[in-house]
């Protein structure tokens, strides 16, 4: 379906589409950042400084981009889906060349104003190329091998190189996201049932190698897969992380100490407090009350998201919304698992809350296509 | 490439289907993670909440102030001294530890040793942690370094207590000194008391300070504080103040000791003087004597082998520590044992030939001529050897060994110093056991004159005369009150001897130091409110061969100092109405025999109440007396601090 089909008349233009966007959405989008802010002050022993002020002026740029996304055509990004994966896989080879060594992983491009995630930025395009593929893509043809090997190796491509840097976390967040769009697109079950069995094997395989010179993931991965297994084994060496995260969020309780009254986090005895373990802090101030209701937020934004979805006869559209919810929810799940202990540490930021620009930006531009998609849809008929 | 409007609907519902299933799932995560949070966050909330407290309180002990030591009356003897030092944070120096050392360097003392330990402590620790530069910095050194606060980045001037003894060494063996707790300290106290394992805590570790341990420090105060990861303070939660030590005040009189001390000057000697009527230590000084402040702050080698190779024992505590042969002192007890057990009669008159021949050995009395025909009184004044000799032998070692133990000799006299001696009675049962020889009649001979076996303290010297005088075992007593609570006195119990035999005895001594023949009238009180009674006492330290015997005995005079015989005296004074006895014992003193006049000065001063008037002394030895007075560098106590009206 081409632009040309859109009943045009029926889609609203120019100003006239801020009164078609989601607004549910927006005003979800902006309860979950600010509790995030509440957080970045919070950790900060009470200031502003060094991490809540940063996070609202990128939050409110954020905003900006979601609109302007928001209002430019749904078809624009649909037809630029293919020029903007290739910019990400692009600009992911020169985070290998060019980029800095931060945390012992090279992850980011020093942009002067800000430090670009290209890892980020990729699991959006990769969603958007997908979209558009099953998009393009007759039907019939979806579950051929053929048409099946096409996005697995457009899946597979940016994996490896994020697997490079490494960064274990966006390589899941990109197959989860990349699988869930194949798997909407109807893709048929018995290649995901294929896909689960070899990685069975693959972890299997994973797990044989170590020690051996063929061992598949580095040391540090290994170790923290072991400290996943078994939080106590290393209390003090690096399953400290787990064992202070969970202190952080039990000993909140029902309600939890009260906001600034954190003693895990201000005392640093939480690591990455304002990044990958933020929740704990929300977890020890707000307790089990502030823990459910950021979730529930979070699911909140999923369903409006996949409501939107639902209604939105336009394949790309669709899949491209339900996509990105699906990226989110992994987020979320995967970094709410990970510091409860029923996941390995495997590095995903809290969306929106913890703090960091590229995900943000990145996330509110995906928000941005979701709301495009919403005020493009094909009406009437 | 076109599609019919059904691959459309096709793909839509297909889509829908999926997202459903999709949606099922992700709604089962969220269910997963909500029992999750549950079950940490309100199921085992107590139990992180536990682990949650334990990571970040901290409780830190809050050391109490010492308890302080006064004189009898008020005068204090060991206090807690501001000090001032200067520490430094490192990540508070600006990177520059070195700079700011140096720069600190030309405002204090600092030496490059210290400079160097110092930054090593710096680099040992964290960067929060305050490292002492300098300890004991003097008020000027303090301000100095205030005001140039603005130089010297991460240096902050801190103020301490620490103990102080203003007094100096006048009461160093009596009160001792405090030191930081030891390894050794730790195996042989078996307290529990968390103060303990403070690094640095300074506890008693000689003298009252160590034996009134308990009762000088106190109980801890506790803070609980809140630290982060690495051990940083964050702030204070809680605060509980402790017990601050009990104040102990002594019996000692500082003014007396004070001038005791300086009576002794530069002799090896001791001085103790003891109220009678109640056994109060009033003065009990050692010479020479040290400063304990130098042991608190941690004594330098040089000082300490400085002490240490004094052939006048600055450090030991002669009075309770050193023990001597009583010498003639000893007659006191030989008389009152012999009169006890009746094997001496109060009109019983022996004759002295100046010898004696016992078992085919002969002995000698100091007076080779003889002294003729003489009863108990005239032996005391004229220190006969001889009767004492006959006496001993009619009534037997163990009567006076029993009569030693009834006056105080022998005994451990309970009282808060340090290394007390118990001193030795012989008798026949300690020599079987400690030399497993028979006892011989020799033995007793020269038990008789406190020779031989005898050995006794300054202290036990003390107490033997002064329950002569009060007629009394009397205890004697160190601690006058706790924390302004009397300490109680022990009534006495009147000695069981018959108050006629003691009537003699003083008697006897009376006239030691007022009689015309008595061994030390040259030590006489003049002032009849004073009059003095005392024993003189001369203990051997080498043993005279029959060759030096048969050329003429060398004189104390012509030999080394350390091979002189020792001087001693013990007495009381008034005669009539005795108030304060005293025993002085000087090393190596018996060229002039100090020990007399030394007991007469600290009587009188004890009794005058300060320097004893001139009129006091026989007119002769007043211009004497008076440029000797006149000489002695007394502390002046004006500046001393005084305890305020206590009960």
């Amino acid at each position: 379906m081409s632009y040309l089909e859109y009943t045009v008349k029926t889609v609203p233009t120019g100003l006239r589409k801020a009164l078609y966007l989601n607004w549910a959405l927006v005003v979800l989008l902006i309860a979950v950042s600010s509790v995030g802010f509440l957080m970045l002050y919070s950790v900060a022993g009470g200031a502003l400084q060094p991490w809540a002020l940063p996070q609202i002026q990128r939050f409110v740029l954020g905003l900006g981009i979601m609109f302007i996304f928001a209002f430019v055509p749904i078809w624009f990004w649909r037809n630029i889906s293919g020029v903007a994966y290739l910019v990400s896989l692009l600009l992911l080879v020169l985070v290998d060349v060019a980029g800095s060594v931060g945390m012992g992983a090279q992850r980011w491009i020093d942009l002067g104003f800000m430090r670009l995630q290209p890892s980020e930025l990729a699991k959006i395009t990769l969603v958007m190329l997908l979209a558009s593929y099953y998009d393009w893509l007759d039907v019939r043809k979806t579950s051929r091998p053929l048409w099946v090997l096409i996005p697995v190796i457009l899946i597979l491509i940016p994996t490896a190189l994020v697997m490079k840097q490494p960064d274990l976390g966006t390589a899941i967040l990109l197959l989860l996201g990349g699988g869930v769009v194949m798997f909407l697109a109807g893709v048929s079950v018995w290649y995901f049932g294929v896909v689960l069995g070899a990685g069975v094997g693959l972890v299997a395989a994973v797990m044989t190698s170590r020690g051996t010179s063929w061992q598949l993931l580095k040391d540090y991965q290994f170790k923290r897969i072991d400290i996943f297994l078994d939080p106590g084994s290393d209390p003090l060496g690096a399953g400290y992380h787990i064992s202070q995260a969970k202190i952080a969020l039990g000993s909140g309780g029902w309600v939890g100490r009260g906001f600034l009254q954190g003693t895990q986090s201000r005392l640093n005895f939480l690591p990455e407090k304002h990044t990958d373990f933020i929740f704990t802090t929300l977890g020890e101030e707000f307790g089990f009350v502030g823990t459910v209701s950021l979730l529930m937020l979070y699911a909140l934004i999923i369903v409006f998201c996949v409501h939107s979805a639902m209604n939105n006869k336009d394949r790309f559209a669709a899949l491209l919304t339900l996509g990105v919810a699906a990226t989110f929810f992994f987020y979320f799940a995967v970094n709410m698992s990970m510091v409860m202990g029923l996941a390995p540490v495997v590095g995903v930021p809290l969306p929106l809350v913890s703090y960091g620009g590229s995900a943000m930006l990145v996330l509110m531009a995906a928000f941005g296509l979701v709301q495009s998609a919403h005020i493009h849809r094909p009406r009437g008929r | 490439m076109r599609r019919s409007p059904k691959d459309t609907e096709d793909s839509s519902r297909k889509i829908s289907r999926r997202a459903l299933l999709l949606g099922v799932g992700q709604a089962a995560l969220v269910a997963g993670l909500t029992l999750r949070m549950r079950q940490m966050q309100v199921v085992e909330a107590d139990q992180y909440r536990m682990l949650s407290d334990q990571n970040r309180i901290n409780l830190r002990l809050i050391p109490p102030a010492r308890g302080l030591i006064f004189d009898r009356n008020g005068i204090l003897l060991a206090g807690n001294e501001q000090n001032f030092s200067a520490v430094i944070v490192r990540e508070d120096a600006g990177g520059d530890v070195d700079g700011v050392l140096h720069r600190l360097a030309d405002l204090i003392p600092l030496s490059e040793d210290d400079i160097s330990r110092t930054l090593r402590d710096v680099k040992r620790h964290s960067a929060f942690v305050p490292i002492t530069v300098s300890d004991r910095l003097t008020w000027d050194e303090l301000s100095r370094v205030a005001v140039n606060a603005p130089a010297l980045p991460g240096v902050t001037p801190e103020v301490g207590l620490s103990r102080h003894y203003p007094l100096i060494e006048d009461m160093a063996h009596v009160v001792g000194y405090v030191g930081p707790v030891s390894e050794s300290d730790l195996a042989r106290i078996d307290s529990p008391d968390p103060l303990l394992q403070i690094p640095k805590f300074q506890i008693g570790k000689v003298g009252v300070e160590a034996l009134k341990e308990d009762d000088l420090r106190g109980t801890a105060g506790t803070k609980q504080i809140e630290v982060n990861s690495v051990g940083r303070v964050m702030r204070e939660l809680d605060r509980k103040d402790g017990q601050p030590g009990e104040n102990l005040q002594l019996t000692i009189d500082a003014k007396l000791q004070n001038y005791a001390l300086a009576r002794l000057g530069d002799q090896s000697a001791a001085v103790v003087a003891i109220e009678v009527a109640t056994g109060d230590i009033l003065a009990c000084a050692s010479a020479p004597s040290f400063d304990p402040n130098k042991f608190v702050r941690g004594i330098s080698t040089v000082d300490y082998q400085d002490y240490m190779t004094n052939d006048h024992r600055p450090l030991a505590n002669k009075t309770v520590q050193g023990i001597y042969p009583p010498g003639s002192t000893f007659k006191i007890v030989t008389a009152l044992g012999a009169l006890r057990s009746g094997a001496l009669k109060l009109n019983d008159k022996i004759r002295c030939p100046g010898y004696i021949d016992v078992s085919g050995r002969r002995f000698h009395c100091w007076n080779h001529g003889g002294h003729g025909v003489l009863d108990l009184e005239g032996a005391l004044t004229q220190s006969c050897d001889v009767f004492f000799y006959t006496v001993a032998q009619r009534c037997g070692i163990e009567v006076i060994s029993a009569m030693a133990e009834t006056m105080g000799l022998g005994v451990k006299h309970d009282l808060p110093m340090s290394a007390i001696a118990e001193g030795l009675n012989p008798n026949k049962a300690w020599k079987k056991k400690y030399r497993k020889q028979d006892w011989l009649i020799g033995d007793t001979i020269n038990a008789a004159i406190g020779q031989g076996y005898v050995l006794s303290s300054p202290l036990q010297l003390a107490v033997m005369v002064m329950r002569l005088a009060a007629g009394a075992s009397v205890l004697p007593r160190l601690i006058k009150s706790v924390n302004g609570v009397e300490a109680p006195i022990v009534p006495a119990r009147p000695l069981d001897i018959d108050p006629a035999a003691l009537g003699a005895v003083r008697a006897g001594i009376w006239g030691v130091v007022n009689g015309a023949r008595g061994t030390a009238r040259g030590a006489r009180i003049e002032d009849p409110h004073m009059i003095m009674a005392g024993k003189t006492g001369t203990s051997q330290v080498r043993n005279i061969s029959a060759a030096e015997r048969e050329t003429g005995v060398v004189g104390n005079d012509k030999v080394p100092w350390n091979q002189r015989d020792h001087a001693l005296f013990v007495g009381y004074a008034p005669y009539d109405a005795p108030k304060v006895a005293v025993s002085v014992v000087v090393e190596h003193g018996g060229a002039d025999h100090q020990a007399a006049p030394i007991s007469r000065d600290v009587l009188l001063f004890a009794l005058n109440g300060g320097m004893p008037p001139l009129s006091a002394f026989p007119a002769s030895m007043r211009s004497a007396v008076d440029a000797q007075q006149k000489s002695m560098q007394l502390r002046d106590f004006s500046a001393s601090t005084v305890a305020r009206a206590r009960t």
